[in-house]
């Protein structure tokens, strides 16, 4: 089980970076989605992962860490808010800036490629 | 009362930013009843920190347990010397920047001095936490406030730069949790003194992975510091905010300096076995760099903000040289340097908007302009900033930098402390006399600034009193010094912290 659940993290984490490497907003949007998923599942492991572990004292033999659980709840509630804002602020980028780019505008020798491969065609 | 006293800086904003939400105070014409209301809550906020710093020298550090959860099961309230000095520094700075709003900023948004209100509280709280996951919250809670302030008056640039400042922060909230969820998996614990007693248990294969943690803490932390190589994001962000936003900003990369500090010293500090002191040749470098790089940024500055943003990356290398030297002696004068930095840089800030109103198009930029109107006014503020900030006796900045150069010891830590930072402090010195003789100075002979319009008092007065702090910080040297002694003294001393937590029974 824990190598099941450590290749998954690892996954969602990788996918998260390489998004939020991307050059506009709207994958850099999902990779912090992606990056905070992935935060969530590690935060949730940090207690030790166990099958059947009941929170509350005197139910079963093997007890689950009640702690990551709540650190969990509020690391969901705060990403998505901030996640959110997120996406509220690229669109008003998009609106402001006239692009969904997150520098605003191209890399300069990006703009110059793009023009000389207009005028190819 | 009195035992409710160390989480009254949180409650005020909170209840007060939330009361401001409400009828009366709600609607665009009703700023007069928000204005009224926010001068009297920074002012309860002002008298609280007060109150606390005199209670806390008096009968040492004060343990507040919310919801009577005791330690280390609970979240912990800790106000000690230095996290009361701060929340006195934070409320003094946001009653500095609430006046000069009150000349027009505050109308251009509906919830200016409620977000400004959040922010407080959370700066506050990341003061006053002993518990590393609720330090992630109330981070979390400044910086969505910050989001907010920073698209203050809209437009372009300001949306550019906080895009970059989201998505950098929401990047950096990850790390944070993936490092809390590091060191919780290591130690068991979230509570700061219980973590430092547990650490220096760990069995090596255990200690690895909470080293890895502390690493990524620490890059979290550069991260809201802005030390290099984290700090390009601060200048442009800066830049772009308004004045008054961009005057309380000045303390958040404190808030990132402070939990090096705080961290590192309590966690991986002495008392951390094999741990001990992870962090420090890490800092110590990065700092060194840190000094040099905001050095080149204040020569390259177009204009006052700019520069004063690359200022504050000097003082945020400066203030982690104070803390890569480990000593008491060093802290102390870190902390002196702190508090006089931050109240500096913000109100050059304000000046630099002020001076800026009455250029033109020009703005603060460093070229031939339309001459300023308040020329004897502004020159006075700013030379008195300059010489502070730069630190020419006989302002704050002075003593502040000659006591870490004292606090250096040994040949090697002094060639770099002294090199570092005389050279970037003369540097800082041709940087603003050069923006100082632009601004003032060069303008077209029969240029006539009658038309423009005279700061408002709100402005001249909120710049005067952040300002006022450096010639009080020397005139009453003394007991600063005394008092900062005293709080990096209790920093240093884990025990001290431990007992007051009552924690020593439990770990047996």
């Amino acid at each position: 089980m824990e190598t099941l659940y450590v290749i998954c993290v690892g996954v969602v984490t990788f996918c998260g970076v390489f998004l939020c490497l991307r050059g506009r907003t709207f994958s850099v949007v999902v990779g912090l989605t992606m990056l905070s998923y992935a935060v969530n599942l590690f935060l949730f492991s940090s207690g030790r992962l166990s099958l059947r572990g009941s929170a509350i004292l005197g139910t079963t033999e093997n007890y689950a860490d009640p702690l990551p659980q709540a650190l969990v709840l509020t690391a969901i509630v705060i990403g998505f808010a901030m996640i959110a804002f997120v996406v509220i602020l690229s669109m008003r980028a998009r609106a402001d800036l006239g692009n969904d780019l997150v520098d605003g505008r191209d890399h300069p020798d990006t703009e110059k490629k793009v023009q000389a491969a207009r005028g190819k065609q | 009362m009195s035992f409710h006293l160390p989480i009254l800086p949180i409650l005020i904003p909170l209840l007060g930013g939330l009361l401001m939400l409400l009828p009366p105070f709600i609607g665009v014409e009703r700023y007069q009843y928000r204005r009224v209301a926010t001068l009297v809550l920074t002012l309860m906020q002002v008298a609280c920190g007060i109150w606390l710093m005199a209670t806390v020298s008096q009968n040492g550090a004060l343990v507040y347990a919310v919801g009577n959860w005791q330690p280390p099961f609970g979240i912990i309230l800790y106000a000690d010397l230095l996290s009361s000095m701060l929340i006195t520094l934070t409320s003094f700075l946001g009653l500095g920047i609430t006046l000069y709003s009150f000349a027009g900023t505050d109308r251009e948004g509906k919830y200016y001095h409620p977000l400004i209100q959040f922010q407080l509280l959370g700066i506050s709280g990341a003061f006053l936490t002993n518990d590393l996951f609720n330090l992630f919250v109330f981070f979390e809670v400044l910086l969505i406030a910050s989001y907010a302030l920073m698209v203050h008056g809209g437009g372009k640039q300001k949306t550019q730069a906080n895009v970059h400042y989201v998505i950098l922060n929401l990047i950096g909230s990850s790390l944070f949790l993936i490092a809390l969820g590091t060191l919780y998996a290591t130690t068991g614990t979230l509570n700061m003194a219980d973590m430092s007693l547990r650490i220096a248990e760990l069995e090596p294969s255990q200690a690895v992975i909470a080293q890895v943690g502390g690493s990524l803490l620490l890059i979290v932390f550069g991260l809201k510091a802005a030390m290099l190589p984290l700090h390009f994001w601060l200048p442009q962000t800066y830049e772009a905010a308004i004045a008054p936003v961009a005057a309380l900003f000045a303390i958040m990369t404190k808030v990132g300096v402070y939990c090096i500090f705080r961290v590192f010293t309590v966690i991986f500090g002495d008392t951390a076995g094999d741990l001990a002191g992870m962090a420090e040749p890490w800092v110590w470098v990065f700092a060194i760099l840190t000094v040099a790089a905001g050095s080149v940024g204040a020569l390259a500055s177009p204009n006052l903000r700019m520069l004063n943003s690359n200022l504050i990356i000097v003082s945020v290398g400066t203030l982690l040289i104070a803390f890569a030297l480990r000593t008491p002696e060093a802290t102390a004068a870190g902390l002196y340097y702190l508090v006089h930095s931050t109240l500096i840089s913000a109100s050059l800030f304000l000046i630099a908007d002020m001076i800026g109103e009455q250029r033109g198009k020009a703005l603060d930029r460093f070229v031939k302009a339309r001459k300023v109107k308040q020329q004897a006014a502004f020159g006075i503020l700013f030379f008195v900033a300059a010489l502070g900030i730069a630190g020419l006796p006989p302002f704050s900045g002075f003593l502040g930098k000659l006591m870490i150069l004292q606090s250096a010891t040994g040949a090697a830590e002094k060639f770099w402390v002294w090199g570092f930072i005389l050279i970037s402090s003369l540097i800082t010195i041709v940087a603003l006399s050069r923006a100082g003789t632009t601004l003032f100075w060069r303008y077209p002979e029969n240029s006539d600034p009658s038309d423009s319009k005279d700061a408002s008092k709100w402005q001249v007065s909120a710049a005067a009193l952040l300002l006022l702090a450096s010639p009080a910080m020397v005139l009453l040297g003394g007991y600063v010094i005394q008092y900062t002694t005293a709080a990096a003294e209790q920093l240093h001393n884990v025990p001290y912290l431990i007992e007051t937590l009552n924690l020593r029974e439990g770990a047996q």
